[in-house]
């Protein structure tokens, strides 16, 4: 009963985790993996400096919907 | 393993081997161990692929051999299924091994060019479903529809034979050779490969097209929204909370974009629930009852607004939502048709097929069932987001495979899907709600009557079941409701409460569907304003610089009121067009959508050429011959045939002759202003026909020259490459869906190199 409902729970937590990736809602975690694998010697963007310069970003670089 | 540099046959000899970085395991499967894990044909792999031919086999027998009274969804699911999956399998692996050449051992846009910002390596599987979502919107949940006129075979077999053959061959390789040129669009690509006139000519047409794709689809939500103050209500509630949630991200929780997108969806809900319960109250009915002109204003007023607005603001948080919708949709309508399996009693070929008066739309199967069904078999407007955006977020070559062929049979599934909703309705339903109120007299009865007279076999429609209709879904009329949205709607909640909800559901569902498409349909007319405005602010700017600078305000301003406009004035002829609209529009849709993948073919044969690869050039020249010959034979027709419901010019010539014998009246246009409105719509109509046809036609002979050109100069190398230079790649990943049991070997190896090793350091660029 309890490993069944571990596997929904990991199953579950794997779909979310699945769907925040489409999303784009992990975008700031990857940025800051990049940031430190790239070895920038400044401080990285907060996270609200990020997603900040990220929409304002796309007000220059519209990106297209498919109909 | 060792990365000796072995024979690169393979690949395109000219860009030289890549040295990859001995310190680390290799970051390609090894050519030869891969070609014999392909080529091993196990026991259960034969079976398992004898299966898959079986099923799909007979499932294509029930569909279109057997003629019963009626037929299965069910097959519709495994007929489709298994023919992506041999498609997938072996024709797209063919496209692999002898025209994409792709090279693991290749960094990708991502790999070299990462800033942890546009640049970023994406897993395949996160990528395919954000590459899905921004590939598919209303356009394959409406064109299937209005095609269902000819009967179910038809339009089936062309979504599913043209997406395997077609749509995802241009997907796949725009998004490869994008991804080769460090994620260039598509217009970049087509100047650089068909020359100036070349690709002068393609951005006209694409922003020509662009134009019509946004009107038309704002004409479906003006169609579905008209005279329902449930829908107006609950999708324009769709603005305050896309604004609350832009709101919510950028200044109380930065980031927590998973968590606002579900507050945004319990909203969305509580605007359909709450839309039911406004429109039942008198002030409700009577703020949110608007007509279809005043929507069509409301609708230019909002686009111009939303794409001058910050993007923070109203587009991003709308995108996720619509992100969030879209993909729970479609699991939702797979299980549902899966589950329920609803009979279909609409015959494989209707009246309709072998005719070319059709009530829904005009002209003969071929060609403008092709062209009617876009999206869903092969769509231009893919190749704008298979270039640029995707292609950045590739991990790893192969991968393309996967993500640009698979994504878009993934969008042939669901055009597949939109057709069985549609089809399952009642038949003479179907026609009163698609066909123009001027054929169908707007009201239970007269609607019913005409029906009735159309001598469709087993179609016997009551003024009762239309009311009855209307009153389950919870709206005043569902007579000639075009434009497909209504009808998928009805559709859907037929299906649907049949799984969740029973009768009593059927009005939530409807208004669900019509919500949706309306969230996808203005999600795409904001992108899509906004795209062509840069698109015209860039044009502009070669003759006065100050245009080429985004932040300039009146520059913007400008050029979004000038693409609004235009779109704005198609969109208000579609509304009042006494010839009903979307019938006469939906062809120019389609025609523009398929001359757009015709353009897209083009650049890719140039490149294909260009590579030297002349043997296996066919796969491009097919489907380009196929478009080309469809859209232009369809624009053909629009312009020169003489009968006035399909030429546009026979029927403009026909209202102005009956103007200028002094009739007050003709055909469908009662009036002196309804007469010189279809004179002066037809007109317009017309010309833009002659001028896509003609755009298209330049482009077509660039490439084609560019083709021979290549061909005469094959094995000079004297042809321009236009490449990003090959940079050795430090990371590897699987190529699909299930890695193979080479690719797990070669990651267990990854796994053991020490976390500082396994990325590039140097991160400047």
């Amino acid at each position: 009963m309890s490993a069944g409902l571990a596997v929904l729970s990991s199953g579950f937590r794997g779909f979310a985790r699945y769907l925040s990736g489409v999303l784009g809602a992990d975008a700031y975690a990857k940025y800051l993996e990049h940031h430190r694998a790239s070895g920038h010697s400044g401080p990285p963007l907060t996270e609200r400096e990020f997603w900040r310069d990220r929409t304002d970003r796309q007000d220059a670089n519209p990106q297209g919907r498919c109909c | 393993m060792a990365t000796a540099p072995e024979n690169r046959s393979g690949s395109s000899g000219r860009e030289g081997a890549v040295d990859t970085d001995p310190a680390l395991p290799p970051t390609a499967v090894d050519e030869a161990v891969r070609e014999s894990e392909d080529s091993k044909w196990t026991p259960g792999k034969i079976a398992l692929w004898a299966a898959i031919s079986l099923l799909g086999g007979v499932a294509w027998f029930m569909l279109a051999i057997v003629r019963g009274e009626t037929v299965n969804a069910i097959w519709f699911v495994f007929a489709s299924v298994c023919t992506y999956l041999i498609g997938y399998r072996f024709y797209s692996k063919v496209i692999e091994r002898f025209i994409t050449k792709p090279d693991d051992r290749r960094a990708t846009p991502a790999e070299y060019k990462a800033d942890g910002k546009d640049y970023v390596r994406t897993d395949r599987n996160v990528l395919f479903g954000h590459h899905f979502a921004a590939i598919a919107g209303a356009g394959p949940l409406v064109g299937p529809v209005i095609a269902a006129q000819m009967g179910y075979l038809p339009g089936t077999i062309w979504i599913i034979v043209g997406v395997v053959l077609a749509g995802a061959v241009q997907d796949y390789l725009v998004m490869f050779f994008s991804m080769r040129r460090g994620g260039r669009s598509l217009g970049q690509m087509a100047r650089e490969e068909l020359g100036v006139i070349g690709g002068t000519a393609a951005l006209v047409a694409t922003l020509l097209i662009m134009v019509i794709i946004v009107a038309i689809l704002a004409l479906v939500v003006v169609n579905a929204l008209g005279e329902s103050p449930w829908g107006v209500f609950s999708v324009g509630m769709t603005i305050p909370i896309a604004l609350f949630m832009g709101v919510y991200l950028r200044y109380l929780r930065p980031g927590k974009v998973m968590e606002v997108s579900i507050i945004g969806f319990v909203l969305l809900m509580a605007a359909i629930i709450g839309g039911g319960i406004v429109a039942e109250t008198p002030w409700g009915a009577d703020i949110f009852t608007l007509d279809k002109v005043t929507i069509a204003w409301g609708l230019i007023v909002y686009g111009f607004i939303a794409a001058i607005l910050p993007v923070w603001l109203l587009l991003a948080p709308r995108d996720y939502l619509s992100t969030f919708m879209k993909i729970g949709v479609i699991v939702m309508l797979a299980l549902a048709i899966i589950v329920v399996r609803p009979e279909i009693n609409v015959p494989a070929f209707s009246e309709f097929a072998s005719r070319e008066n059709g009530p829904v739309f005009p002209g003969a199967l071929f060609p403008f069932l092709f062209v009617t069904i876009a999206c869903g078999a092969l769509s231009g407007f893919h190749a704008l987001i298979s270039s640029g955006t995707t292609p950045k977020l590739i991990e790893k070559e192969r991968q393309t495979r996967f993500i640009g062929y698979g994504g878009m049979l993934m969008e042939s599934f669901v055009a597949i899907m939109a057709l069985v909703a549609a089809i399952s309705i009642d038949r003479g339903l179907y026609f009163a709600m698609n066909a123009p109120a001027a054929l169908t007299g707007g009201s239970v009865e007269t609607a019913a009557t005409w029906v009735n007279s159309l001598g469709l076999a087993g179609v016997n429609i009551t003024p009762e079941l239309l009311a009855e209709t209307a009153r389950n879904v919870g709206e005043q009329s569902v007579v000639s409701r075009t434009g497909g949205a209504p009808t998928l709607a009805v559709g859907l909640a037929h299906i649907m409460q049949q799984f969740i909800g029973g009768t009593a559901m059927m009005s939530f569902w409807y208004h669900f569907a019509i919500m949706f498409e309306a969230l996808f349909i203005l999600t795409a007319v904001d992108a899509g304003t906004r795209v062509a405005r840069f698109m015209l602010q860039d044009s502009i700017g070669n003759f006065v610089p100050k245009f080429k600078e985004a932040s300039w305000r009146p520059g913007a301003w400008l050029c979004t009121a000038i693409m609004v406009g235009a779109w704005g004035a198609v969109l208000l002829m579609g509304v009042t067009d006494p010839l009903g609209g979307i019938n006469t529009l939906f062809p120019l849709f389609g025609i523009a959508n398929q001359l757009l993948a015709a353009i897209a073919l083009s650049v890719c044969l140039a490149i294909v050429a260009k590579r030297g690869t002349f043997k296996y050039l066919w796969i491009v020249a097919l489907p380009l011959a196929f478009a080309a010959v469809v859209t232009i034979t369809a624009s053909y027709q629009k312009i020169f045939s003489p009968t006035p419901a399909v030429g546009y010019f026979a029927n403009n010539a026909a209202f102005s002759k009956a103007l200028a014998d002094g009739k007050t009246e003709f055909g469908t246009a009662k009036t002196v202003a309804a007469m010189e409105a279809v004179v002066r719509n037809t007109a317009i109509q017309g010309w833009l026909s002659v001028i896509f046809v003609v755009l298209s036609i330049i482009v077509i002979a660039m490439a084609v020259l560019a083709t021979v050109k290549a061909f005469r100069n094959r094995g000079t190398g004297t042809e321009k490459d236009n490449e990003d230079p090959a940079l050795p790649s430090r990371v590897f990943a699987p190529a699909g869906l299930i890695p193979t049991a080479a690719e797990r070997e070669l990651m267990a190896e990854w796994e053991k190199v020490p976390a500082n090793l396994r990325f590039e350091r140097a991160g400047h660029h």
